[in-house]
């Protein structure tokens, strides 16, 4: 018989190469932010990672305020958001009466679907005020003549835009850090139960030691999703720019790098310096957000595969 | 060895701590619903939902263009990112044994995390700039682009939830294996399917910073593929930031009409879900 095109090795070939879209898509978004921050790079050199001044008329770059921006504003919701999540993965693992588990765990995943969006409406309308009066005021009262609570309660600065990231960033580090404790094996639990340990002490001494490598991941991956929020930030950072955006005070507005490039990316002169400088942040900003996600992919996978083999 | 009752007590603590977790972190969820029902509701009418934008500092209009953008773009985001999302899903779980799947797999998880924003960067580099104009097609490639590795997996874990014994049935009858995947594989996933993409609908419908330099923002109607069109999330951001009580009210609303929209595709896709595994 001769051999010929059958249907099955054309569905193959077709399924095969749309099955690469998303690396193309993202070798074609590292290639373009590549091309487009070379200017940027050349012009600036290492001063765009180290300089602090952001001046079109002197043209000076330095992204080093909007890194660290990003830094603190993210490290901020990993400190609250982390313990939040896993009170909540420990309570729908184990702790919650079985007829509430759905419920509670429905109500978290969805405070994942509300859009960033709305996220940045409430917190600029509704949670600045709790947070200025709460929150604060009491610490720039007592606490002002430390450098880190300096400054004015306004409500749009640091504090506010870490808040709001540990907000959204607790349903994703809650439900994986759910599941990572879920696969610990039943044997390890009834072995712990069989000497006497109560439910607090299995949970604290077998299961977040037994599931320890997944939860790391959890929040490595929670950091990723921080690092890269966008429009809830940009509504409540402040918006600062230049060596004012520094991250000194948690109670001084701030610049993150997403919130610097919402603000003003689609304001620079196509083709000028500055505009190279808004995507060389972007290239910066996708490096990062690449590697927190590889590492965290791994780690997560990892402990999920050796422990699922485990139990079965 | 401390005493039981102290180590009963601890037991305690911890389940009342940890409930006060799930507390913590339903409130905000809870404050957001209340807050944008209680100052959206009032600005519910026919013109709200229908008439364009105002003029800033006289009145301020409705929201028609901003609904009209976000079905548009959600329509756009179907042609390209569902077709391209379904087959790559289709390929990870009907061929996917072996490395190249494996790798496109992690490739899918890394694409997911990349920020909104960074891809709004490089559409508006390589589509913006190209067609010359602020474009809805730019903001819909950028849209398909976050939802494509999203639809991509739940397709694979849909058809990885078809039995293999219909799988067999089909080809022992001597059909093609490409039909086998058309005719018989997504019937049998179809619900599941469906759902994924609902999921990411919804995910995508409130997606606001690759907007910003894809559509830009109007305040009219659709004028064609090369203005910049309008979007909910879009009318949301711009409308918070003005000075005028009555637009921050508009945001309010434009914030209801959105979160009624994702959450009742997320709400009713967990419903039609639950009616099926209770039959």
């Amino acid at each position: 018989m001769r051999p010929k095109l059958s249907g099955d090795l054309l569905f193959k070939i077709l399924t095969t190469v749309l099955a690469a879209s998303a690396a193309v898509i993202l070798i074609v978004i590292a290639y373009t932010l590549f091309t487009g921050s070379l200017p940027v790079l050349k012009w600036s050199g290492l001063y765009f990672f180290t300089g602090t001044k952001w001046n079109a008329v002197r043209m000076l770059y330095g992204a080093l305020p909007y890194m660290l921006g990003t830094l603190v504003t993210s490290a901020i919701a990993l400190i609250i958001a982390v313990p939040i999540s896993l009170g909540i993965a420990i309570f729908l693992a184990d702790m919650a009466p079985s007829a509430l588990r759905v419920p509670i765990s429905y109500l978290v995943e969805l405070l994942a679907a509300v859009p960033s969006v709305i996220f940045g409406l409430w917190g600029l309308f509704v949670m600045r005020f709790w947070v200025v009066k709460y929150i604060e005021t009491p610490l720039s009262t007592y606490l002002g003549w430390f450098p880190a609570f300096s400054g004015t309660p306004f409500g749009l600065d640091v504090l506010n835009a870490g808040i709001i990231l540990a907000i959204m960033i607790i349903p994703i580090v809650s439900s994986i850090s759910r599941e990572i404790i879920q696969a610990v094996p039943n044997s390890v639990k009834e072995g712990a139960y069989s000497i006497g340990a109560t439910r607090w002490e299995v949970i604290r001494n077998w299961e977040l030691n037994y599931g320890r490598s997944g939860i790391f991941g959890a929040v490595i991956l929670g950091l990723g999703r921080a690092v890269g929020e966008t429009m809830a930030v940009t509504m409540l950072i402040g918006n600062a720019v230049g060596p004012a955006a520094i991250p000194i005070s948690l109670l001084k507005p701030g610049q993150t790098m997403a919130s610097l490039i919402a603000n003003d990316f689609a304001e620079a002169t196509r083709g000028s310096i500055e505009y190279s400088a808004y995507i060389g942040v972007g290239l910066f900003l996708l490096l990062v957000t690449l590697s927190i996600n590889v590492i965290a992919h791994f780690i997560v996978a990892r402990s999920l595969k050796i422990k699922g083999g485990a139990v079965e | 060895m401390t005493s039981y009752t102290y180590r009963k007590f601890k037991n305690k603590l911890f389940f009342w701590l940890s409930l006060g977790c799930v507390i913590i972190a339903v409130l905000p969820l809870l404050s957001i619903l209340f807050e944008v029902v209680i100052k959206g509701a009032p600005q519910l009418s026919i013109q709200f939902i229908t008439k364009p934008v105002g003029i800033m500092g006289q009145s301020a209009g409705g929201i028609g263009p901003a609904i009209q953008g976000t079905l548009i773009l959600i329509g756009l985001t179907s042609l390209i990112g569902i077709p391209i999302g379904v087959i790559s899903g289709i390929y990870l779980a009907e061929y996917g044994d072996n490395k190249y799947a494996d790798s496109i797999r992690i490739i899918n998880g890394v694409l997911t995390g990349v920020p909104s924003i960074v891809i709004g960067v490089t559409v508006f580099l390589a589509a913006v700039i190209f067609l010359r104009h602020f474009s809805p097609l730019a903001g819909g490639l950028a849209l398909s682009i976050i939802a494509i590795p999203i639809i991509a997996r739940t397709t694979e874990e849909s058809l990885k939830l078809v039995p293999n014994s219909i799988r067999e049935a089909s080809l022992a009858l001597g059909v093609h294996k490409w039909r086998t995947i058309i005719s018989v594989d997504l019937p049998a996933a179809k619900s599941a399917l469906i759902t994924g993409i609902l999921l990411a609908v919804a995910r995508i419908a409130g997606e606001t910073a690759p907007l910003i330099m894809t559509i830009l923002g109007s305040q009219t109607f659709f004028e064609g593929f090369n203005q910049p069109m309008d979007a909910l999330p879009l009318r949301i951001w711009r409308d918070a930031q003005l000075p005028y009580a009555n637009f921050q009210a508009q945001a309010w609303g434009a914030a209801l009409v959105l979160i009624l929209i994702v959450l009742s595709l997320n709400i009713g896709v967990r419903i039609a879900n639950r009616g099926r595994l209770v039959k």
